[in-house]
């Protein structure tokens, strides 16, 4: 009855296969995933619901996977049962470094391409991240059974990027089941087994760490030699704790305590441990008692590279925010946040984040999981700034840009991997000068495809290039970037005075070149978004004490409510009850009301549609009638 | 404390594109509610709420003003009209010198119906003249040309009947001049009222609608700000001063019906969707209660159906508490031209109101006026448009 070789901690590492599924968000991973664990047989039919391994709600809406998993699959092929490692990769530019320890996790990748759209920028970074690891790379197409699939033209295009044969791409549907079958058994036949020494000195690699509300931090791991068992103390090398772990074990789809985790095998460990942050990824776990001397390459501490302020819009809120922080850190090495005091918004956390995606993802759940409503600033990378008597500042918020002369500032800068269908390259290159990109190279990765290398300031990614990537290619270019050194630049402080007082809010660090434009559209945005009041608001941007843009409120002349008879007094009474409620959320900057709406709005990158939008929703909340 | 009937008449010839009104346009609504039903029905409900009254102690005086409002009471036939009239003075009495009031369009009286309404009872007519520009009237969906309202003022007055115009501003493309030309025919009328109100678009109209789909202008606030203050001027010139922020008349000549409106006074409102109002007897005791707001339900038949049932056909009411009665004083004592009475909401809240008072005449809001119940707070003429600003900042300093 039981098959000794193939259970936890006594598999033989010839029968194992480790991989991971490099696509793009969108490209159908998780469905094919959902394929593989219900041939396998480990998920019964009728426990099958849609995209299995995506456990977070915010995950399953956006399509995009945060956090890795690790499953424990049996495969059969020529009547020997083998044991597969699927290693769930996150799949956005913010999460590189957690890619790439998950790929170190893995002596194969599975490149799955969705066969309507043909490879993205994104995809096509991670898979040469794969292949700089040495991983055995399996190409495959996938939604074939989609009418608009161009099968043939993306086969070559992915055989010319890996340099394989077009007829050696596998064609699948993880909608309707074709050719995973064929898959599995490539993965047997090609990954190639793990190659640790079992009989080492226990080295595991942690390539995931996550929060679990009910067992605390969960340890994703990867054991390279040797042997963990559950009874012996743990050690992490790069952090320096040991800890007794309360469990060790596979998923295979649910947590499955085990004895041990030998060489090869990939599975979990809880240890106890507070916080990812004593659980980190890349770090390496090995015995208390009979320690590795070296720890697996390429650990290191994640860096934030934009920052943001959060403030709740009711201040009250304030203890609430600082404790969804915290509980978010648990699951969240890479977030830092310290208190901020604004002028005009309060109290609030100065946010540090791997970059968008990251911030995005972070704010929303704020407010889907723990039900804050939130004013987030505009987006900040870090800058060096040395004043002219050589004091050096690292600045992170546009309020601490040091006054008087400045003799230097420097900003990060990254190396931005474009692909776009080669009709887009004009509108691209105009785009990346928009914002002072310096092009590097530009190869064609099929005869309608290029991919262009640009060297950018990762400020004027941050705010809205990829928005703007995306509209003036009609959606079909895609991004990947990485951090790529420094540069110095020549960058002002643009302040925005409303009535001539400064508003801490609205300050942003800029090219001296957008500067101008930055004054303009701000103060316009402003002139929209602030209701009239009874006495003229000057709206003024300013780099120093010059002004370079103006607009002006002009006062309001009429409020009244022209009849108010019998019926009209209950509604006008509770009108203006209303109202009364209605000035709680207003910010009041020096005489001027301003509706927390307004800076919502002011502070978001979006359209001038919206931006009606907000403002009419502001009307509307504040006077219904005339 | 005087005591007012209102009687609400819910039918038009036809239907506005501004109007939100609870009109209707049907001879017959069904159900028992019809045009030619509506008087025994308006009769009945009166008898409803004069039982009620008894029943709650609520022992009011008579009457002193009647004001038949809609819709288009002139709808009905003028004997409808006089018998209801003699239903008020039947039940409550009314008072000697009583002011009896109806609205009309221009184009649904003539001389003999001005005459019957005369004989009847009344005592003063206000014409929807709304305005005196063609294209205006187009846009506003009136029926009636300027003419129909020379004549209908020149019958009133002959039959010794006070007149009132309503004009309204802001209508989309309606000019300044346009305006002016409005203002001055009204008041070359001869008529020693007039109410000008600003254009209030609701967006479940059919104007409404027109201006969310883009095809008619929005009115604009200074646009409108501006044609109040050339009404304002004009009415002032002619002899007729402002007495509440949308109301300039001759004075003495002043609507005493709708000054009780803006006083608190009680009123027992009769008809679909009428308002009433009592002052609650101390006697009656729940903490803080200071007045009862009750409506009559909205729809023609259901309303007649309540009552032919035998009940008070209210819809809905509230209690008004101490709290919301100082708000209400405060809202409404600052549209009136006599002022809001600062000793007495001094009094009630037992705060001092000297500094909100002293910020508001400095900002040219409002002027303290010192009258012979004591001191009175006067919005401006920049405090009458900008009058919920006014409001606003008194709020703020009730507890």
């Amino acid at each position: 009855m039981s098959q000794h070789h193939n259970q936890p901690g006594f598999t033989d590492q010839s029968l194992i296969r480790n991989f991971c599924i490099i696509a793009h968000i969108d490209h159908g991973k998780s469905t094919v995933a959902d394929r593989i664990l219900q041939l396998s047989g480990i998920v019964p039919e009728r426990e099958m619901r849609d995209r299995f391994l995506d456990r977070m709600d915010i995950e399953q809406e956006r399509g995009i996977t945060i956090k890795s998993q690790a499953v424990r699959v049996p495969w059969t092929y020529d009547g020997q049962e083998y044991t597969l490692g699927m290693i769930d990769t996150p799949g956005h530019v913010d999460f590189t470094y957690e890619v790439s320890r998950a790929l170190a996790a893995c002596e194969g990748a599975v490149l799955l391409v969705d066969a309507t759209q043909g490879i993205e920028a994104q995809t096509l970074s991670n898979l040469y991240m794969a292949i700089d690891h040495d991983l055995t790379i399996i190409p495959v197409l996938n939604k074939i059974d989609l009418p608009s699939a161009e099968t043939d033209k993306h086969a070559e295009e992915i055989a010319g990027l890996i340099g394989c044969d077009p007829s050696d791409v596998l064609r699948v549907s993880g909608k309707t089941g074709e050719g995973v079958r064929d898959l599995l058994d490539r993965i047997v036949v090609d990954v190639p087994a793990p190659s640790g020494d079992p009989d080492a000195d226990a080295r595991a690699l942690i390539f995931d760490s996550v929060y679990d509300s009910y067992r605390g931090i969960v340890t994703y791991i990867r054991m390279v030699d040797g042997e963990l068992r559950s009874r012996e103390k743990l050690h992490m090398m790069g952090v320096g704790t040991t800890y007794d772990p309360i469990e060790i074990g596979v998923i295979s789809p649910d947590m499955m305590p085990t004895r041990a985790l030998g060489a090869g095998e990939v599975g979990y460990v809880i240890t106890g441990a507070k916080d990812v942050s004593q659980s980190k990824v890349g770090d390496t776990i090995t015995s208390a008692a009979h320690p590795a001397h070296e720890p697996l390459a390429g650990y290191r501490d994640p860096q934030p590279m934009v920052y943001a302020g959060l403030f709740p819009i009711d201040n009250a809120q304030f203890p609430e925010l600082r404790e969804a922080l915290d509980k978010l850190k648990l699951n969240d090495a890479a977030l830092v946040y310290e208190p901020e005091t604004s002028v005009a918004l309060g109290f609030g956390f100065r946010c540090g984040f791997l970059g968008l995606l990251h911030m995005e993802i972070v704010s929303e759940r704020l407010s889907r999981e723990f039900g804050l409503d939130l004013i987030s600033t505009a987006p900040n990378v870090p800058y060096e700034v040395t004043s002219e008597d050589g004091t050096v500042h690292r600045v992170t918020n546009p309020s601490e840009f040091p006054e008087g002369k400045i003799k230097r500032i420097v900003e990060p800068v990254v190396a931005a991997d474009i692909i776009t269908p080669k009709e887009f390259i004009g509108a691209v290159m105009e785009l990346c000068q928009d914002h002072r990109g310096v092009m590097g190279t530009m190869e064609y990765i099929s005869t309608d495809r290029v991919e262009m290398h640009y060297r950018i300031p990762l400020a004027e990614i941050v705010f809205d290039f990829f928005d703007q990537l995306k509209s003036r290619t009609k959606g079909y270019a895609s991004l990947d970037y990485h951090e790529d050194g420094e540069q110095a630049a020549d960058l002002v402080k643009v302040d925005i005075l409303i009535q001539g007082d400064k508003v801490d809010a609205f300050s942003a660090i800029v090219h001296r070149d957008k500067a101008y434009s930055y004054g303009v559209m701000m103060t316009k945005k402003l002139r929209e978004l602030i209701p009239r009041q009874q006495f003229e608001i000057p709206i003024q941007a300013a780099i120093g004490s010059r002004i370079i843009a103006r607009e002006n409120i002009r006062a309001l002349r009429k409020d009244v409510l022209a009849k108010c008879y019998g019926g009209d007094i209950t509604r006008k009474r509770k009108l203006l009850e209303k109202q009364k409620a209605g000035k709680k959320r207003m910010k009041m900057l020096g005489h001027v009301e301003v509706p927390q709406e307004a800076f919502v709005a002011a502070l978001s990158t979006g359209e001038t549609g919206s931006d009606r939008d907000t403002k009419d929703k502001i009307r509307a909340a504040q006077k219904t009638e005339g | 404390m005087s005591y007012e009937v209102y009687i609400h008449v819910p039918f038009c010839l036809r239907r506005c594109g501004y109007c939100d009104f609870n009109t209707y346009t049907a001879h017959d609504l069904g159900g028992g509610a019809s045009r030619a039903g509506y008087a025994a029905a308006a009769v009945e409900e009166m008898r409803l709420l004069r039982r009620w009254q008894r029943e709650q102690g609520i022992d009011e005086p008579a009457v002193s003003t009647v004001f038949f409002g809609g819709g288009t009471p002139t709808v009905l036939p003028v004997k409808d009209l006089v018998t209801i009239l003699d239903a008020v003075r039947g039940l409550w009495g009314i008072e000697e010198g009583a002011e009896v009031t109806t609205e009309a369009n221009p184009d649904t009286v003539d001389a003999d119906a001005i005459r019957a309404l005369a004989d009847g009872g009344f005592t003063r007519i206000s014409f929807g003249m709304q305005s005196a520009v063609p294209h205006v009237l187009r846009t506003l969906d009136r029926t009636h040309t300027p003419a129909n309202v020379a004549d209908g003022v020149a019958a009133a007055r002959a039959a010794g009947l006070r007149a009132s115009v309503d004009l309204i501003y802001g209508a989309p493309g309606e000019s300044l001049d346009d305006w002016r030309t409005s203002v001055e025919t009204a008041l070359g009328l001869g008529v020693d009222h007039l109410s000008a109100y600003a254009l209030t678009v609701e967006p479940h109209t059919k104007m409404g609608r027109l201006i969310a789909a883009g095809r008619l202008s929005r009115p604009d606030d200074d646009d409108e700000a501006a044609k109040y203050e050339i009404v304002d001027d004009m009415c002032r010139a002619a002899g007729l001063e402002w007495y509440e922020i949308s109301n300039w008349a001759v004075p003495g000549h002043e609507s005493r019906h709708n000054l009780g409106y803006w006083r608190n006074a009680d009123w027992a409102g009769v008809g679909p969707g009428a308002h009433s109002h009592y002052t609650l007897p101390a006697a009656s005791g729940t903490d803080g209660a200071r007045s009862l707001r009750a409506w009559d339900v909205l729809h023609p038949r259901a309303w007649a159906q309540r009552i032919a049932q035998g009940d008070v056909p209210w819809g809905g009411h509230e209690v008004v508490s101490a709290h919301e009665d100082l708000e209400e004083r405060v809202m409404l004592g600052v549209r009136l031209r006599e002022g809001l009475d600062i000793d007495e909401i001094e009094r009630l809240t037992a705060r001092d109101l000297g500094a909100v008072v002293r910020e508001l005449e400095h900002e040219g809001l409002a002027t303290r006026v010192h009258a012979a119940g004591g001191a009175r707070l006067v919005a401006t003429r920049r405090g009458r448009l900008l009058n919920d600003a006014v409001i606003e900042r008194i709020f703020d300093e009730l507890p």
